[in-house]
C-alpha cells in the first residue's frame, strides 16, 4: 500500500455528526489518479509508485513527457507526484487508484499543500510582532523596531525576522480525521482546514504521529 | 451540481417550515442528559437569519425572567427536534437588532394581519 496520494481542495463546509454535533470539513478530491511509474528496489534501490493526477491534452504535453505516459498507457497529466510504499507489487501501470481505498473514517491523515500566497508582507502579518500603539502620539505603529546591536558584532543575524514575501511555501497540517469517504466521487472528508486556496494540489498521507482510530 | 452542494444535500432537511424574520417560533430541541432524551422549547421571535446551504442559520431573542436572551440553531441541525411558527410579525428591517436596545412594551412586534 502507498503512503500517500494527491488530491485537490474543493472547499470547506460542514457536516452534522451523530448526535447533532457540527463538524468543520475541508471536501478534497483524491482521484481518479494513475500510476505512470513503479519505482522497484531492484532497478532504483528503493519501493515507491509515481502517479499522475488531472488529466491534460496531449498537445499540452512536451514529446518526452508524452513517451513517458505512453510506456504507462495512460493520458497525459497535470501534476506528477512519487509515493513510498513497501509493498508495491499490486499496482500496475496504468492502473487507476483512489484515496477512497486507502483512507477508511476514522484514520488520521497529514495534509500538505501551498499555502496562499500574501505577496511583500511587513513584520506584523508575517511574523505576528506585536506593533506599536496606533494612537496617543504613537510614531511607531507596524515598524520591525531593533534588527540587533551596534558596531559589536556590527552585522544583523542571519535569519532574523524581516518583512519579505509570505506564503506560498509548502505547509502540512497533521492529524486530521477522515470524518467521511465518499468512493462513488473519489472523495475524502477531513475534519478542520488545510493549506492553499480552493483548488490546489495536496499531498494526502497517513498520519506521521498518530496511528490508529480516534474519537 | 458542485460536490459541495451535492455532500450538503445529504443533510438538508425538508421538513423544517418557512422562517421569515419577525415571526414568533417554538424551536424544540433536543437535549441528551446522559442515556435520555428529552426535547426543550425554545420561543421567542426571529431576529435574523442567514442563508447559506446546510450552513444556513438563525437566531431567536426571547426575554427570559427580564434578561434578553438569543440562541443561534443551525437551520439544518439534526438536534432540532421540530420548528413552529407561532405567529407572523410584521416588520420592515432583515435584521432585528434594535430589539436589544428597546425594553417591555416597546420590544413588541405587530402581527401580521
Amino acid at each position: 500500500m502507498l503512503e500517500g496520494i494527491l488530491g485537490k481542495k474543493i472547499g470547506m463546509t460542514h457536516i452534522f455528526g451523530a448526535d447533532g454535533n457540527d463538524i468543520p470539513v475541508t471536501v478534497i478530491k483524491t482521484g481518479p489518479c494513475f500510476v505512470v511509474q513503479k519505482k522497484t528496489m531492484d532497478k532504483e534501490g528503493y519501493n515507491a509508485v509515481q502517479i499522475g493526477f488531472s488529466e491534460k491534452k496531449e498537445k499540452r504535453s512536451n514529446k518526452p513527457m508524452l513517451g513517458h505516459f505512453k510506456k504507462a498507457g495512460t493520458t497525459a497529466f497535470y501534476h506528477l507526484r512519487e509515493f513510498r510504499g513497501k509493498e508495491i507489487d499490486a499496482y500496475k501501470p496504468g492502473q487507476k487508484i483512489s484515496g477512497c481505498d486507502m483512507f477508511k473514517v476514522g484514520e488520521f491523515v497529514d495534509v500538505s499543500g501551498n499555502t496562499k500566497g500574501r505577496g511583500f508582507q511587513g513584520v506584523v502579518k508575517r511574523w505576528n510582532f506585536a506593533g506599536g500603539a496606533k494612537t496617543h502620539g504613537s510614531m511607531f505603529n507596524r515598524a520591525p523596531g531593533s534588527i540587533g546591536s551596534s558596531s559589536d558584532p556590527s552585522r544583523t543575524y542571519k535569519g532574523h525576522k524581516h518583512p519579505g514575501h509570505y506564503g506560498n511555501e509548502r505547509m502540512t497540517v497533521e492529524n486530521l480525521k477522515v470524518v467521511a469517504v465518499k468512493p462513488e466521487d473519489d472523495i475524502i472528508l477531513v475534519r478542520g482546514a488545510v493549506p492553499g486556496p480552493v483548488n490546489s494540489i495536496l499531498e494526502i498521507k497517513k498520519a506521521n504521529k498518530k496511528t490508529g482510530y480516534g474519537q | 451540481m458542485g460536490i459541495l452542494e451535492n455532500i450538503e444535500k445529504e443533510y438538508i432537511r425538508t421538513d423544517m417550515p418557512e422562517i421569515r424574520i419577525g415571526d414568533t417560533l417554538k424551536v424544540n430541541v433536543k437535549i441528551k442528559e446522559g442515556e435520555k432524551e428529552r426535547v426543550q422549547p425554545f420561543e421567542g421571535v426571529v431576529m435574523s437569519k442567514r442563508s447559506n446551504g446546510l450552513k444556513s442559520t438563525f437566531t431567536v431573542r426571547k426575554i427570559s425572567y427580564g434578561v434578553g436572551v438569543e440562541r443561534t440553531f443551525f437551520l439544518h441541525s439534526p438536534s432540532l427536534e421540530s420548528i413552529k411558527v407561532v405567529s407572523h410579525g410584521q416588520v420592515r428591517r432583515a435584521k432585528l437588532y434594535y430589539l436589544r436596545n428597546l425594553r417591555g412594551k416597546a420590544a413588541r412586534i405587530k402581527e401580521k394581519a
